[in-house]
């Protein structure tokens, strides 16, 4: 019996005055569906209609044509978008490996109870919750070659000259660029999933394996990382939904560049639609975007079930 | 202290805490640097190498809310006691103030399309996460989830459409068309956690109160809204937080009236050449606010995170 169903008995649903509860229901329900309509769903839609078209935005006056598939051909036969396509994997995969190997390992730590660990943590998290547009800006800043105070950090411990690289105008160096920010912003959240994760395994389990004599390594790997691996993978699946659409801070670090070597796919799309004002073409682009996060999630999710219900 | 096997002994605690310590302290340098800088005269700021010690000085913050021009050779000569402290500080500089800078238009735009947006995600998310907690709403599960997934779509990809529709219906650049886009997406949040936070609440309460004669809105908000309020409040500030952050769609969307501050403080400019002091000023006045909130959160903050996925 759901609880709906509970929380009016028949013999008091039929005394209350004014609106039935069916009627409440959908007075409190309507106005979000219609926003989320309005603002997410038409859109959306769309978008689906433009992307068969070759409208554009500067050019209101032309003729809109259907062109069929023919922007979707475009974009997957184009070298650039794969070559977008690569810059976002390489990005995703290593934000997500070092953020879950550093977060797990904090997480970790934190869990030994030391004095001031919750403060500690608070201190932690403050990356992730500012603006990432105002922080990579700044980031800009830091990573000057001469007076920057990352080159300076970075000289003062390996002995190379200041000026002799810089992290967002080099071709090699960029990528990683975005990385160590990107890093340095997000590792707290892997971290605060990883901690609940700690919290949430019972102290009996470890105390059993003692009994039984299993030793610390034994017990790390066959308890900890087994009751762990539900609350990893929902971070990965956040984290990884979230750099997909990155946009802000890297436009803000290296706008795309150097050449095309940061063009994530939002920061592409971004140019389609609002600088070579292909709207045809970028809705096409933004559908192909949209399913394949949500393909990918999906797929993701049921996973992540199948871990969880064992 | 009784004796456990799963307490750590004091040595692995001490070296657990150094390490968390040790990796605090690198992640705050950026925030700290940003910070210091706002307090630097432009040759301290690029100095090499980098200064951690230096004369504090308010320059950057008074070239953050002036705008400034060179002072011809003949002003400059002559000296004015009778002008206010910034005016001096900035003639120091062979420079004279024109007139106010954007930035505290900007960051007043800030303010009302944050507060505007929370407030409204706030009481149409309430009502939503209310009628989803308790009533048999048909489709509930899918409905849940369509919402969610509204969250998952890269900003820019609804950017075209959002651009087109606003320009129809005159919203292009106005408080109200970026109240209205930030309310909807704050919308998912807020269904999701208050959710869960009237989840938590026993129905038992709201029975008792029906039975003694209260209608469906009065044991709404005689009984359940009070007991929830901490939730709804946490989440306030995550939407608050989230709006007060976006630049993807406010960059796209707003160029004048309704700029907000984080596409504006990437052009802070000063007379000759990048004004670091000046936009770390402007960084800093508008990402502290948030650090005190984020101190305020930490109950919630994990909950907040994962869209109530993940409860402590």
């Amino acid at each position: 019996m759901d609880r709906a169903a509970r929380a009016t008995p028949p013999p008091v649903a039929k005394q209350i005055k004014g609106l039935s509860d069916r009627a409440i229901a959908w007075i409190f329900v309507a106005p979000t569906i219609i926003i989320l309509l309005a603002i997410n769903i038409f859109p959306l839609i769309w978008t689906i209609y433009l992307s068969f078209t070759n409208y554009a935005v500067n050019r209101p006056n032309r003729d809109v044509s259907f062109v069929g598939l023919r922007n979707y051909e475009r974009i997957l036969s184009d070298e650039g978008t794969w070559a977008t396509m690569q810059a976002t994997a390489h990005f995703l995969i290593w934000t997500i490996v070092i953020q879950v190997l550093i977060g797990f390992t904090l997480a970790y730590l934190i869990n030994k109870k030391f004095r001031g660990n919750d403060l500690w943590t608070t201190i932690i998290v403050f990356p992730m919750m500012l603006s990432p547009a105002v922080v990579g800006n700044f980031w800009t800043f830091l990573y000057q070659p001469q007076i920057g105070l990352f080159n300076y950090v970075v000289s003062f411990f390996t002995g190379a000259d200041p000026s002799s690289f810089s992290m967002i105008a080099s071709v090699d160096l960029a990528p990683w660029a975005i990385i160590i920010v990107d890093t340095w912003m997000w590792t707290p959240f892997v971290m605060l999933i990883c901690l609940a994760g700690l919290r949430s395994i019972p102290d009996s389990i470890y105390e059993a394996a003692e009994c039984d004599r299993a030793s610390k390594w034994r017990q790390f790997w066959t308890i900890t990382i087994p009751m762990i691996l539900p609350f990893l993978m929902l971070a990965v699946l956040f984290r990884g939904i979230e750099n997909f659409k990155m946009f802000d801070l890297v436009v803000q670090l290296t706008g795309g560049g150097p050449g095309n070597t940061t063009t994530l796919t939002s920061i592409d799309l971004k140019r389609e639609a609002f600088e070579k004002w292909r709207t045809g073409f970028s809705s096409a682009y933004a559908v192909i975007l949209f399913v394949t996060v949500f393909g990918l999630a999906s797929i993701y999710v049921k996973a992540l079930n199948k871990v969880k219900a064992r | 202290m009784s004796f456990s096997v799963t307490e750590p002994s004091r040595r692995q605690k001490w070296i657990a805490g150094s390490l968390v310590v040790g990796y605090a302290l690198i992640t705050l340098i950026p925030l700290l640097w940003i910070i210091a800088t706002g307090f630097k005269s432009s040759a301290d700021s690029i100095a090499y190498p980098p200064k951690v010690v230096f004369q504090p000085t308010v320059e950057g913050y008074v070239n953050l809310f002036t705008t400034q021009t060179r002072m011809g050779e003949d002003l400059r000569a002559e000296p004015r006691e009778d002008l206010p402290w910034y005016e001096q500080l900035v003639r120091e500089k062979g420079n004279t103030i024109v007139g106010a800078s954007r930035y505290s238009e900007r960051f007043f735009n800030s303010v009302i399309i944050g507060f505007g947006s929370t407030f409204f995600a706030i009481l149409l998310g309430t009502m939503a996460a209310y009628a989803f907690s308790r009533f048999r709403v048909p489709l509930k599960d899918d409905l849940l989830f369509f919402i969610l997934s509204t969250r998952m779509m890269p900003p820019i990809a609804v950017a075209v459409p959002i651009f087109l529709m606003f320009r129809n219906l005159g919203l292009s650049d106005t408080h109200a068309g970026m109240i209205l886009l930030y309310t909807a997406i704050n919308l998912s949040l807020s269904v999701w956690l208050i959710n869960g936070f009237i989840d938590e609440i026993p129905v038992e309460y709201e029975e008792a109160a029906l039975i003694d004669g209260y209608t469906r809105f009065q044991a709404f908000y005689k009984v359940v809204l009070p007991q929830a309020t901490t939730g709804i409040a946490s989440t306030a500030i995550f939407c608050l937080i989230f709006a007060w952050n976006e630049y993807a769609l406010a960059v796209l969307l707003t160029s004048g009236t309704a700029q907000t501050a984080p596409p504006f403080i990437p052009t802070i400019i000063g007379v000759g050449g990048q004004d670091w002091p000046a936009v770390a000023a402007g960084a800093t006045i508008f990402l502290v606010p948030v650090m005190v909130f984020t101190i305020l959160l930490r109950k919630h903050l994990l909950r907040g995170i994962t869209f109530g996925a993940v409860r402590k």
